[in-house]
């Protein structure tokens, strides 16, 4: 009887700011180091490897547990159950047991009555390594043969062929560097054991499911005995979803061991240096074009450093294969995907999650092509869309949702992008130090989670007898906005102003089994989910006014200004009371699945994606030949994400993914040494980007169409997207860098992130070649 | 220790010396509004407001509560996010019919700021946000380096969720604030009129008020640390985790601080701190000015002094090649008296000054440079804003007709110390002012320097830059725009 199926048309669009937004503001937002500390509370630290691989041949902790305040200190032969932190795979260890893989890694646990005693205690440990070899970087784990899991091939028709009668061929390749997730608030888990066996823990975790899981099997325990909760985080990226288990596990082990209650807060220096970060590409390729810059044939490897453990780097290398079409139909292709096993910390999810790496890469062809052909980059993308007769993923599923080729002829258009194309080349033939470049690329992002079955969902509805209703999801809340946007759903279920529904924190005891808050699809799947229980408690409210009424059930509407039935309008708070009244339920689960997706990963074909989201955006830049320096003068952007749930969130998340992919393609380098130690372990080495780094004009636009597919309320996914935005960043710095040597047909040789010192180096190779890349 | 919050007089009768003003907040006072990001003075997620008394009546700075230690704050007014104001009203109930307005009455008004922070998207994560309110209400009220753009007086706050622009435009639009300060004046100046000292667990700390004061501690104490802005040595606490034993505080030696403007030169106490020096240096030259603007953030130069910037001796520090190359004195005072030198001769090796033990650096004269020269200071960092050089270089070229008389050229970043190149130097004295000389000279820098690699830059990068920036130089005579920061943007 629901007046709106699921994919009901809102012409109003909400402009509801984030539900925390005053108590963010107030500083009464509460995170999990903001609660009051019990006084027996243990804070606890971890002796880290000083290897990058070897054999603990000895350990002597004598010092370390001689240290005032110093409660224990714990080992592997510790832990009850199982020694296992990772999603899958088994092979994350929550405390080395015999053997370390990564400079950094969790050796020991020191519990201490301060968070002070506990850090200098842990710096006192003595182990005796016996090193084994290692390997640091992707080429000596290529010649060691160490991989995380066999090469992948994902391929369609036949691209040697393709190659071999094309009209031009090109190869290539470049790099591009991995990312710190610098979540403002750093890791961070308090356990509280509770009676018989039974243990709470706050975590800062986007995937809580999981870590209650990890911390039962580590105790020994069953699910049911371990409550894990989440209220927000301060900020997660991808950088909390497989990586909090560790710390919540070691509070919990803490907590199971000593009775107190533990807290692990992590310093930030030991934060970037022991959690994962974005995977490192290489990226090698062979394509052939026409004339016109069509792309007839494409051999494409893609090579990452995985780090020691799997993590969840098969997915994320898969993701970067489905990805290295962005927007362009590749007729005859193969992408091989090499996922090399190194003794640098795992790498793991961060926003885009191996998408950025794929559309980098294909967006680079694109540009070295139309370098070669000399015609603006932006030509030759548009004659690569996805179209009419050439609509099938080289993953063999059909882009339905191609809205791609109008979006980029509208932002062309509201950008100006020809007229300021003309301009620039009309400043930098006068300007000899100063050189300017433009660039407009595409985002297509698939949406769902590959691994078929995370997608589903729960929620828990609750309507009190005073009309108040509480909602409890399984998605986690880390700025992203996905408590406000769920909010608004049930809110418009019942018709009620959102302050009535008040989202309580993310709990594995009120909705089990849940996924990470990942993939972009929180609001999506927990939406959908909230709506189906909160559709549950309306129509049994429905059937009981009719009953009540002796009227239709057909008579009985939600409206804003209350409920009506036939001609009575009650309002809601009495609705709810005569229903609580009349024995009527007034709480509801509700769930949701992903419907029309299968993937075969052997054969990598199928339907991985239930949709896709699309954005593109133009960006300015400038470079200084003589230092490397740039700017980023001015962005434009134009992106989908369907019918908004909620502009000035989604807006939000479009702005700061763009920064922060900007970041990852500029500022943000991450440096390791010989022996595998990070370099770059705190603010002060590695560089996120400020206010001043955002260009001085930046618009957004939201393209103004829905999702084709029933999502709710026709929204799409916006989390990753934007992210993949800023690689217009990347390409007009190369062009950039070209009008260095007006009229050469080639392409710089440019590797991410662009710092100063590798925009001259790309400025000096360029110059010095004949034509630039070859 | 004796300071001021929200109005009332907080004794700490015993503090750790290196305790931080956000640990007591945080774990002792229960003000968990203010957050800890890194402990390093890097994120500004940490951000307070401290008030101190000066002639206006209180100046208030933003400083990063991480890298402060406690007895840094006696005598002084603490403003946290807490103190804005925002507290729930108990008595009002939410009403569910009408929960979204009755949802707003349970809380007393925002701040102007807040409310259009929290209107406009200007957090999502909500982590960061704190330490933004507190330093654009700072910028609100007059706190120092108020008048700068919004963006520099946000350049310390890092935020990883919304790109900025909403807090942007936030701090763009909130109205300036009056605050009366006459009462909290007087409750600082009758806690502050003496200097404070303190021991805890055998560790002692002093806060002297005069540089006589100082003197004689250093001769009974010549081992003692001295802290100014503890922006650096805030690291060896929350980083290194080290035990400092005998600290000197020299934030409140009010004649340290000083500031002297003449027609001939800028002559500064040790204790000036950077946000200080910005308008004048800026006179001096707009090139030193605008280093001063990318010398950490507004929370690093509130507290951070030029004579801490070279008293610790840092190869890559900011300060030293640009006062070097302007031909800065360097005066320290000792048991034994004062002596003063040029500033390069202070820095003998890595790590390694010419102090001696009982010495404090006292003053730093900066002559103004004279008619014709020629002057360009440039700093090279993988971003822009709060980050720590690659290559510093400083050039101060005196041309008399078309001849260069007098080249001093220093770098920072090229050496174990921030030196001089006298190669280069040499390279450029006594020849015609052109093209010729500049080359000549930058291939000089070869001979100069044998720069090392890190994760700031290559060696070859480093040597590589370090010439352009004198070509920059000659080009930017040549009127030539030369930086991506002379760049405006595109009309909205």
């Amino acid at each position: 009887m629901a007046e709106r199926d699921p994919a009901w048309k809102v012409l109003e669009k909400p402009r509801h700011p984030h539900d925390s937004a005053r108590i963010h503001v107030t500083g009464e937002a509460r995170y999990a180091d903001d609660l009051a500390e019990p006084a027996d509370m243990l804070h606890l630290a971890f002796g880290q490897s000083g290897e990058a691989h070897a054999r603990i041949a000895a350990m002597d902790l004598s010092a370390v547990r001689a240290t005032e305040g110093v409660v224990a200190v714990y080992t592997a032969a510790d832990i009850p159950g199982a020694n296992d932190v990772s999603p899958f795979a088994g092979d994350d260890r929550l405390l080395a047991d015999g053997e370390v893989l990564c400079h950094g890694q969790a050796v020991f646990l020191v519990a201490a009555t301060s968070q002070r005693a506990a850090r200098l205690a842990a710096r006192l440990g003595r182990i005796e390594y016996a090193p084994l070899p290692a390997a640091i970087t992707a080429a000596q784990a290529r010649a060691a043969g160490s991989l995380i899991e066999p090469t992948q091939r994902m391929a369609r028709g036949d691209a040697a062929s393709a190659l071999e009668s094309s009209v031009h061929r090109l190869s290539g390749r470049f790099e591009m560097g991995g990312q710190d997730h610098f979540y403002l608030e750093g890791q961070v888990a308090v356990a509280t054991p509770g009676e018989d066996g039974q243990m709470h823990v706050l975590s800062s975790t986007q995937h809580p499911s999981e870590v209650q899981h990890l911390v039962a099997h580590m105790l020994g325990r069953s699910s049911a005995d371990v409550t894990v909760e989440v209220r927000r985080m301060g900020g997660a990226f991808g950088g909390k979803e497989t990586q909090a288990a560790l710390f919540a596990g070691a509070a919990a082990l803490v907590a199971a061991k000593t009775g107190r209650p533990a807290k692990f807060r992590c310093d930030r220096d030991d934060d970037m240096v022991m959690t994962g970060k974005r995977h490192p590409f290489e990226v090698a390729y062979d394509v052939g074009f026409d004339d016109a810059g069509h792309l007839l044939g494409l051999r494409l490897h893609l090579a990452s450093p995985c780090g020691a453990t799997v993590d969840l780097s098969p997915a994320i290398n898969d993701r970067a294969m489905f990805h290295a079409d962005n927007c362009y139909f590749l007729p005859d292709v193969e992408i091989v995907s090499e996922r090399l096993k190194t003794h640098t910390v795992s790498a793991t999810a961060f926003r885009g999650f191996g998408g950025p790496q794929g559309m980098l890469a294909i967006e680079r062809i694109i540009d070295h092509v139309a370098a070669h052909l000399a015609k603006d980059p932006l030509e030759v993308r548009q004659a690569n869309l996805y179209g009419p007769g050439r609509e099938v993923t080289q993953y063999g599923m059909r882009v339905a949702d191609n809205i791609a080729p109008q979006l980029i002829a509208r932002l062309r258009e509201t950008s100006r992008y020809d007229e300021r194309a003309r301009a620039i080349d009309a400043f930098n033939a006068k300007s000899p130090v100063i050189k300017k470049g433009i660039a407009l690329t595409p985002v297509k992002f698939g949406i769902s989670f590959t691994t078929t079955h995370l997608n589903q969902a729960g929620a828990l509805v609750h309507v009190y007898a005073d009309g108040s209703i509480q909602v409890n999801h399984g998605g986690t809340e880390m700025g992203q906005g996905v408590y406000v946007k769920v909010a608004q759903v049930v809110a418009d279920v019942f018709c009620v102003p959102l302050g009535v529904v008040r989202v309580t924190s993310t709990r594995t005891d009120k909705v089990p089994n849940t996924s990470a808050t990942a993939a972009s699809s929180g609001a999506d799947l927990n939406g959908m989910a909230a709506y189906n229980a909160a559709m549950a408690i309306r129509e049994r409210l429905a059937a009981f006014l009719a009953r009540t009424y002796r009227r239709e059930e057909t008579e009985v509407h939600f409206t804003p200004g209350g409920v009506l039935v036939g001609a009575e309008t009650l309002d809601f708070a009495a609705v709810a009371r005569k229903a609580h009244l009349g024995r009527i339920s007034l709480s509801s689960t509700g769930f949701y699945a992903t419907p029309g997706i299968e993937y075969d990963r052997d054969a990598h074909q199928g339907r991985p994606f239930y949709y896709f989201a699309y954005g593109a955006s133009v960006s300015e830049v400038a470079i200084d030949i003589l230092t490397g320096e740039h700017k980023v003068l001015a962005v434009d952007i134009l992106h989908d994400v369907g019918r908004s749930l909620n502009p000035v969130i989604d807006l939000g998340q479009i702005e700061g993914g763009f920064v922060q992919g900007q970041g990852w393609l500029t500022t943000e380098e991450l440096v390791w040494d010989d022996q595998g130690r990070l370099l770059t372990h705190s603010p002060a080495t590695y560089k996120i980007p400020t206010a001043s780094d955002r260009a001085r004009r930046f618009t957004i636009a939201l393209w103004d169409g829905e999702n084709v597919e029933p999502t709710i309320n026709r929204s799409k996914a916006v989390g990753e997207p934007p992210f993949m935005l800023a690689i217009s960043v990347f390409s007009a710095l190369n062009r950039a860098i070209a009008a260095t040597v007006p009229g050469k047909r080639g392409l710089p040789p440019l590797d991410a992130p662009a710092t100063p010192e590798r925009i001259l180096k790309a400025i000096a190779e360029y110059r010095q070649t004949g034509h630039g890349l070859p | 220790m004796r300071f001021v919050l929200d109005g009332a007089v907080i004794d700490l009768p015993e503090v750790d010396p290196t305790a931080t003003v956000l640990d007591h907040l945080r774990y002792r006072m229960g003000r968990t509004g203010t957050k800890e990001g890194c402990a390093e003075g890097d994120c500004g997620a940490c951000t307070v407001l401290v008030g101190e008394l000066a002639s206006e009546g209180v100046r208030w700075r933003a400083v990063n509560s991480c890298i402060q230690f406690l007895p840094m704050l006696h005598g002084k007014a603490l403003m946290t996010v807490e103190s804005l104001g925002n507290q729930p009203d108990a008595a009002a109930e939410v009403h569910p019919r009408n929960g979204e307005d009755s949802r707003e009455a349970r809380h007393s008004p925002l701040a102007p700021l807040q409310a259009m922070m929290a209107a406009n998207g200007s957090s999502q994560c909500g982590f960061c946000t704190p330490g933004f309110v507190m330093s654009l209400h700072g910028r609100a009220i007059g706190a120092r380096g108020c008048e700068l753009p919004v963006a520099d007086v946000i350049a310390g706050n890092l935020c990883r969720c919304t790109g900025y622009g909403p807090i942007l435009a936030a701090g763009e639009a909130v109205d300036r604030i009056v605050r009366d300060d006459t009462a909290l004046a007087a409750l600082l100046a009758g806690i502050a009129a003496e200097g404070a000292s303190g021991e805890w667990r055998g560790r002692k700390w002093f806060a002297p008020r005069s540089k006589d004061e100082l003197a004689a501690l250093l001769a009974r104490h010549p081992d003692a640390r001295m802290v100014a802005g503890a922006t650096d040595v805030g690291l060896w606490v929350t980083k290194g985790l080290k035990t400092l034993d005998t600290v000197i505080f020299l934030g409140d030696v009010a004649d340290l601080a000083a500031i002297e403007e003449t027609g001939e030169a800028i002559t500064l106490g040790a204790g000036a701190r950077y946000a200080d020096v910005h308008a004048p240096f800026a006179r001096l030259h707009p090139d030193l000015g605008e280093l001063v603007r990318r010398i950490g953030g507004l929370q690093v130069r509130n507290a951070g002094t030029v004579g801490g910037n070279i008293a610790n001796g840092s190869p890559i520090g900011d300060g030293p090649p640009a006062l070097i190359a302007l031909g800065a004195e360097l005066t320290l005072r000792g048991m034994a008296g004062r002596r003063t030198l040029p500033l390069e001769e202070y820095f003998l090796d890595y790590g390694k000054q010419d102090r001696r033990p009982g010495e404090f650096v006292e003053s730093i004269r900066i002559p103004r440079p004279g008619p014709g020269t020629v002057i360009h200071i440039a700093k090279l960092s993988r971003r822009f804003d709060s980050d720590i050089s690659a290559v510093c270089g400083a050039f101060a070229l005196t041309v008399e007709d078309g001849t260069i008389t007098r080249a001093r050229v220093a770098f920072g970043g090229m050496a174990a110390t921030p030196r001089r190149a006298g190669a280069c130097e040499a390279a450029l004295t006594g020849k015609p002012f052109g093209e010729a000389a500049i080359e000549a000279a930058a291939q000089a820098l070869g001979h100069d320097f044998a720069p090392l690699s890190d994760v700031r830059g290559s060696s070859a990068y480093r040597l590589e830059a370090a010439a352009n920036l004198l070509r920059r130089l000659w080009l930017r005579e040549q009127g030539q725009a030369i930086s991506v920061l002379d760049l405006e943007g595109l009309d909205g």
